[in-house]
């Protein structure tokens, strides 16, 4: 029988060691699989043994911290979000049943410690080892609490978004988007945050509008229309239009009538006065003249059709451009397939993001160079140490030095005696353009302002957006573009 | 040194190595239990001794390492049942006393002469299927997950089939031993009782609704009929039955069914019909969640493991994540917090003890001793592999206890019968060498 015994002692063995090998696999090769899959709880609450960095605005103002929790013999550290709404869509949240959003996910290899960094690495180790708790690093973002704090109150009760540039640098200062939520309440009421009605549906609380949103952009893109029009040699500011109140196209009738900003007919004027007065009859001509293709070339460099650069998820980001069908279209051969007139004025099936406007107000204010947004400033570890720093980096030239000037004069007299006077802050020039899309609803607007200021030696760059507006950009936005430009420069020497 | 000697030596160190886990289980949860779980290893320690003495005077001969490492189980199933639950390892306490009860009672009444057993093989077969029809009996039996397994008597609660596996192996050894060579000729009526086993294995399976014992008797019965008989052919025609058996009750039962679609796909992109709440899930929402989340805690184990005390099994509102993680799951929670390295050197214990039990079975000179030995032998690797396959997904997923670890009286006390059952042959064919 002991040769049958033998035989049997390989198979016993056999499956033992087959164990091992299972073991082995799921522990080794499949565990970053399996770590990434949304259901994976025991990843996340693991995770929440980690004392997470904290998130702070540029002034230190404490925006994600940590609340200390015993469960089960074990101390969790439970995220905790003073500033409640007003910094929620871009910090986000870090919850055991809902994951994570916001720099709560994108940065959580920084705010878990995970990072690569050598003293991170050694820190982390250490700990582990002496079965310390690990610490994460802490966030310091670019962001201006009193600021942002302002356009949260100016937003209240509406729909819309507002976003801040440092124009030298891309630096993020403002990003408020309405309406918000809670991030407290994610975790055990998030019945609460379904449940905010507002003034648009769906009201989208958790949609962080100002990367997210798409919102057509109106008489706004006719500072990218101008910025292929002057760019290209083909006109200059003193370029003169006969406005008979429409532009044809196609054989077809433009009228202003359909611009509610401008509806009336301004007779012979200057493309500066074009800018000024937000006439569609210029911009339907110009467009006519240098073609689809190349004012979406100008878009592009501007950033249009890229997700708007910022450390956020990318998918709480979105590109602008033109959009067939809920999707974004890349036309082949755009000037056969775009309506050259309709896209000059913005609207087209034209789609932009706030942070996209604002880059685009940034871009002329930089001289023609456009800064690729940030908001994480910098990193420091536990002990305070600067474990990373963010370094403003040029997303590439859109226009020249030239045409940025020609351009900021024209932005200069929208405000001053254009569409944009609701914008005029006194000893400080503003350089702005109004937009008042049609919504597809009689009597209902999405309503832009973007500008940048002081003309002169441009700090800040802001796009604000509201939507289902009565009034026009210039009457409902420029107002809140000039209120939390003040805040900004008011700040300027304390920042 | 005598073999007795070398089990002491090798019980110290299960000692030490038992209060370390304590140790580190008391440092890492020191405001769930208290300075007394220091003084529980001493206690286990102390009942090995007490254990170790009663095979010095019954079975001196004996193979040195096996008590060791059932001891070393023991302390390692215990140490992480109560770094789950504390009660729970009070209870599991008193189980291995009981057990090491039955262990001694064993070695006291058999270590003159264990063959005397042949001579009872009927009734032992018959012991077997009454202990495994019993949670079948209304009123009697309770449904845990699905399948009838257990009987209760008030609070308590027991699980036949581990003693049953136990006997039904002693009658299989006897009978084998008494039937072998008709058996090997191949007539046709010599193989009533083989269908008839089949036959049983099939309504345990329907009756209970547990593909995994089904799964472990029956192969145990081809085991111990191929080291009988020698004939593959056998090993091949009952294993073909078992398939197709299988496959009926798969169209049959829709519990076996449900453990197969589990097994092959855990994981679904798409929501499907959740049999629990009647509502549109995820898979691994609902009908997989055991042993999707059992998976994740296998995997966040990764290398070295969380370490003792320091494994994730609850949500921050302090809910369990993985369900009976101390009896069936025991080897997910050993795994996240010893890592690939922990439980691969748990495994190659359970190998040791496997090949050690074969050694016995091939050093025994009579047919009976060598078919226990090997009954036992492959019983314990073939339940350790279903359990732990199971979870592994190397095999569908059914609820059994992983020998000497899980948390479970009747697992225990079997166990440690099949441990008495090894030594004692172990035991006589060392004494008859000498």
């Amino acid at each position: 029988m002991n040769r049958q015994i033998a035989r049997l002692a390989l198979v016993g063995l056999g499956l033992v060691a087959a164990l091992i090998v299972a073991t082995t696999y799921w522990q080794t090769w499949a565990t970053a699989g399996l770590a990434d899959r949304q259901d994976n709880e025991i990843q996340r609450v693991a995770q929440f043994s980690i004392k997470r960095g904290l998130i702070r605005a540029a002034d230190g103002t404490i925006l994600a911290t940590n609340r200390r929790k015993r469960v089960a013999g074990q101390t969790l550290y439970l995220r905790r979000y003073p500033q409640r709404g007003l910094f929620a869509h871009i910090v986000g949240y870090s919850t055991q049943s809902r994951s994570r959003s916001g720099l709560e996910a994108s940065e959580n290899d920084f705010l878990t410690g995970s990072n690569a960094n050598l003293k991170t690495v050694l820190d982390t180790t250490l700990d582990r080892i002496r079965g310390a708790t690990i610490k994460g690093n802490d966030l310091w973002l670019t962001m201006r609490t009193g600021a942002q704090r302002l356009a949260m109150e100016q937003l209240a009760g509406k729909c819309g978004s507002v976003v801040a540039l440092d124009t030298r640098t891309g630096a993020v200062l403002v990003m408020a988007s309405r309406p918000t939520y809670d991030p407290n309440l994610v975790e055990k009421n998030f019945s609460a945050i379904n449940n905010i009605r507002s003034s648009c549906s769906p009201p989208a609380p958790l949609l962080n509008r100002a990367t997210d949103g798409l919102f057509t952009p109106g008489s706004t893109f006719k500072v990218v229309t101008a910025s292929a029009a002057l760019d290209t040699g083909k006109f200059t500011p003193e370029s003169r239009f006969d406005d008979p109140g429409y532009c044809i196209e196609y054989g077809q009738k433009v009228r202003n009538a359909g611009n509610p900003e401008a509806p009336e007919t301004f007779g012979s004027v200057d493309l500066t006065t074009g800018l000024e007065h937000s006439i569609n009859s210029v911009f339907c001509n110009i467009g006519k003249a240098i073609g689809a293709a190349r004012i979406l070339g100008y878009a592009k460099r501007y950033g249009f059709y890229e997700d708007p650069p910022l450390e956020t998820p990318g998918n709480e980001r979105t590109p602008s451009g033109l959009y067939h069908r809920g999707r974004l279209f890349r036309p082949s051969n755009p000037d056969t397939q775009v309506d050259p007139g309709r896209l000059a004025f913005g609207q087209e099936a034209l789609l932009a993001t706030p942070l996209q406007m604002a880059m685009v107000a940034g871009g002329v204010a930089n001289r023609g160079v456009v800064m690729k947004p940030y908001v994480v400033g910098r990193v420091t570890g536990p002990g305070g140490g600067v474990i990373s720093r963010t370094h403003p980096h040029r997303l590439g030239r859109a226009i020249s030095p030239r045409t940025a000037q020609e351009l900021t004069s024209m932005m200069v007299g929208a405000v001053q005696s254009g569409t944009g006077t609701a914008a005029q802050i006194s000893g400080i020039q503003v350089a702005g353009k109004t937009g008042t899309a049609e919504t597809g609803v009689d009597g209902r607007y999405t309503s832009w302002f973007i500008c940048f200021a002081p003309a002169d030696r441009p700090r800040y760059a802001i796009a604000v957006v509201l939507e289902n507006q009565t009034g026009f950009g210039g009457q409902v936005s420029a107002p809140i573009a000039k209120a939390v430009m003040q805040a900004l420069l008011a700040g300027r020497s304390n920042p | 040194m005598s073999a007795r000697n070398r089990e002491l030596a090798n019980l110290i160190v299960v000692g030490i190595l038992t209060a370390l886990g304590f140790a580190s289980v008391y440092i890492a949860r020191q405001d769930v239990v208290s300075t007394a779980s220091l003084s529980y290893a001493a206690f286990f320690f102390a009942l090995y001794v007490a254990a170790h003495l009663v095979a010095r005077m019954t079975v001196p001969w004996a193979d040195p390492y096996l008590l060791p490492m059932a001891g070393l189980l023991t302390g390692i199933g215990v140490t992480e049942i109560y770094r789950l639950n504390p009660t729970n390892a009070f209870r599991q306490g008193l189980w291995i006393v009981v057990a090491l009860g039955a262990f001694a009672a064993t070695l006291l009444v058999l270590h003159r002469d264990y063959r005397r057993l042949e001579s009872y093989k009927y009734l032992f077969g018959l012991t077997a299927i009454g202990l495994l029809v019993l949670p079948a009996v209304p009123g009697l039996g309770t449904s845990v997950n699905g399948a009838r397994l257990w009987i209760h008597f008030g609070s308590l609660q027991f699980q036949p089939g581990e003693l049953a596996k136990v006997f039904l192996i002693v009658f299989l050894a006897g009978y084998l031993r008494e039937k072998r060579e008709v058996l090997a000729q191949g007539r046709l009526k010599d193989f009533g009782p083989l269908l008839l086993i089949w036959g049983g294995a099939m309504l345990v399976l329907v009756e209970t609704n547990d593909l995994g014992s089904a799964l472990l008797y029956f192969g145990i019965f081809l085991a111990m009929l191929y080291v009988a008989t020698g004939r593959l052919l056998y090993v091949g025609l009952g294993a073909g039955l078992f398939v197709a058996g299988a496959a009926g009750v798969y169209h049959l039962v829709a519990h076996v069914r449900d453990r197969v679609t589990i097994w092959l796909h855990p994981w679904t992109d798409h929501a499907v019909y959740c049999g629990i709440n009647g509502k549109m899930l995820p898979r691994q929402d609902c009908a997989s969640y055991q042993l999707v989340k059992s998976l994740y805690s296998v995997a966040h184990g990764n290398w070295f493991g969380t370490g003792l005390g320091k494994g994730t099994f609850e949500t921050t509102e302090g809910h369990q994540l993985i369900p009976y993680l101390n009896t069936d799951f025991i080897y997910s929670a050993l795994a996240q917090e010893l890592g690939l390295v922990g439980v691969a050197a748990l495994l190659l214990v359970y190998m040791l003890f496997v090949a050690r039990g074969f050694k016995i079975a091939m050093l025994a000179d009579d047919g009976f001793s060598k078919l226990l030995a090997v009954g036992l032998t492959f019983a314990f690797a073939l339940q350790t592999f279903i359990i732990v396959g199971g979870i592994l997904r190397l095999i569908p997923l059914t609820g059994i206890t992983l020998p000497f670890v899980s948390y479970g009286g009747s697992s225990v006390v079997a166990n440690f019968v099949l441990l008495a059952g090894l030594l004692l042959v172990s035991n006589r064919a060392n004494a008859e060498r000498r």
